[in-house]
């Protein structure tokens, strides 16, 4: 059995919240694909962008009580996270135990006092919904099952900062063929080219959207999400296909502020790339939360056929 | 541009001639733009073992002024003043009172981690710029920026409760820092999610924010990582010297 056919499952706090479509999106592509997926029992936030500037350490516990779920209540082998923000700091958690003395002791000490066992460098591995995807199914194997086709439109595939940045904490990548790339990552334009789409060629794969400060420091964002937008749009894409929740919700919201405030208005929409997947799978829209987003991706489909 | 990082020298100190001509040769115009000598004599022989000392900073001796880090700077882009290359330098001159007159835009750092990425000595420039910001605050040459108090407001309900509730975070953000909740932009975006939103999903969101999520089991946690913030606050401040 392919060892991403039954992992450990991390949705984290945004899926419960903003990114709900993205977690139903997840679950259902999933489902279609006989990928199973066990919810970790009492996870708790990784950090996301924040706690490390309060201490580092803090989220290296954070994601490390989460992985010490997977591996001592669950006897998990894989984690799957599909928030880039989780995804990253459990590599980073992986990593910065692997190679740090100072992050061991911490986290062993305040393990021992929340009462649960210590997580272990090298017993957990961290994949993303992109890996889960990429390797547990394959683009040949998807192609096998697709029951429709994305065929016409025309996306732009977003992957953000913290799917392959910094490249210290991503061992695997940057391998040669099969493996991802950090610098021109392929992964989920991979996925969606065999579910039939037609990427444009987007130069700003892994630009920054200005997540960590979207409400501290609106005005950067807003121009980090602007040039993404024109850029895409430029390139040719009606669709931004995304991979993040935060990615996700602060290009919509910096789409409408953008409007609003810097009077610039852009078409593109964005849409999770398990939305997507969902479509040409054959799972109708509602079920993958295609309503929820806030740029309009069901008047899309429609227009293209796809719902 | 004749001087490739012009933003770096102060209008002040530049001294730019109309007409200047030297043995016969008009040099006027674009390279008559001379910098004005000046003596620095305060430095702080501290600073940069102040910012080593805090997290993120630990790596700044490392650094041998490649510029990979400004050159690849997101932020950057969108203003040249934002330098980090030029920031590292100053620290680790000990020239407080030039980096000073950026005090203001260090805490923009967007994390993005494109420094981190390019730098070919593993200095780590956006856990510096971190450490840079906080040095700022906790000296207390800049009041606690919106960055940081959006970061205290999310690491307080995590300690707290485990989880974080993000329209929880937003309105105690924007209490926090005086902000009205009833921004054009905002009301647009709600108007916008409400119009598609099935009155279930409502339900839920609103049962989220009355009860928020929470970990189970997760109080001795809690504690645990209360009393260690606790202790590395206190540890950060007696590296800086503070009471």
């Amino acid at each position: 059995m392919n060892k991403y056919q039954r992992v450990a499952y991390y949705p984290g706090c945004a899926l419960e919240g903003t990114g709900h479509a993205y977690n139903a999106s997840t679950k259902a592509v999933g489902k279609a694909l006989g990928l199973e997926l066990h919810e970790v029992a009492d996870w708790n936030c990784c950090g996301a962008m924040e706690v490390k500037n309060v201490d580092p350490q803090v989220q290296t516990y954070l994601s490390s009580r989460v992985m010490a779920i997977a591996v001592h209540e669950m006897n998990a082998k894989v984690v799957m996270a599909p928030c880039n923000g989780c995804y990253h700091n459990l590599k980073k958690a992986e990593y910065d135990l692997a190679n740090d003395e100072a992050s061991r002791q911490v986290v062993d000490r305040i393990s021992k006092k929340a009462g649960h066992e210590t997580y272990r460098a090298g017993t957990l591995e961290t994949i993303h919904a992109l890996d889960w995807i990429k390797d547990g199914i394959g683009e040949q194997e998807l192609k096998r099952r697709l029951k429709g086709s994305l065929k016409g439109l025309k996306v732009a595939n977003y992957y953000g900062c913290m799917y392959t940045r910094p490249r210290h904490i991503f061992p695997e990548k940057d391998r040669g063929p099969g493996s991802e790339s950090t610098s021109q990552p392929h992964f989920m334009d991979d996925l969606l080219a065999a579910a039939g789409a037609q990427n444009v060629d987007f130069p700003l794969k892994t630009a920054c959207c200005g997540g960590a400060h979207t409400l501290s420091d609106s005005d950067t964002s807003t121009k980090l999400v602007l040039n993404i937008l024109q850029a895409a749009e430029a390139a040719g894409a009606e669709v931004i296909a995304t991979e993040c929740p935060t990615c996700h919700s602060g290009l919509e919201m910096h789409q409408v502020r953008a409007e609003k405030v810097l009077g610039r208005k852009t078409k593109v929409r964005m849409l999770y790339f398990t939305q997507l997947l969902g479509v040409a799978l054959g799972v109708g829209p509602r079920k993958l939360g295609v309503h929820e987003n806030v740029s309009d991706g069901l008047a899309l489909l429609k227009e293209k056929g796809l719902a | 541009m004749a001087i490739h990082e012009k933003s770096l020298i102060r209008p002040e100190d530049l001294k730019v001639q109309d007409k200047v001509v030297l043995d016969g040769v008009d040099v006027s115009g674009h390279w008559s733009t001379f910098i004005q000598s000046r003596v620095v004599t305060d430095y702080n022989e501290a600073l940069e073992e102040e910012i080593s000392a805090l997290p993120g900073g630990e790596h700044i001796h490392r650094c041998w002024q490649c510029g990979s880090c400004t050159n690849s700077c997101t932020v950057n882009a969108v203003n040249p003043d934002f330098n980090p290359r030029f920031w590292i330098y100053l620290v680790r001159m000990g020239m407080e009172s030039e980096l000073l007159r950026d005090k203001d835009i260090i805490w923009q750092c967007v994390s993005c981690n494109k420094c981190t990425y390019a730098c070919p000595r593993d200095v780590m420039p956006e856990g510096v710029m971190k450490a840079t910001a906080h040095w700022l605050e906790l000296k207390g040459h800049v009041p606690k920026s919106k960055s940081t108090q959006f970061d205290e407001e999310f690491t307080a309900q995590v300690v707290a409760t485990g989880k974080i509730e993000e329209g929880r975070i937003i309105r105690n953000f924007f209490a926090r820092t005086g902000q009205p909740l009833l921004q054009d932009w905002l009301l647009e975006m709600a108007k916008r999610v409400v119009r598609r939103l099935p009155f279930k999903q409502g339900l839920a969101m609103g049962w989220a924010a009355l009860f928020r999520p929470r970990t189970r089991k997760w109080a001795k946690a809690s504690a645990a990582l209360g009393e260690y913030i606790h202790e590395q606050e206190a540890r950060n401040r007696k590296a800086l010297n503070l009471e």
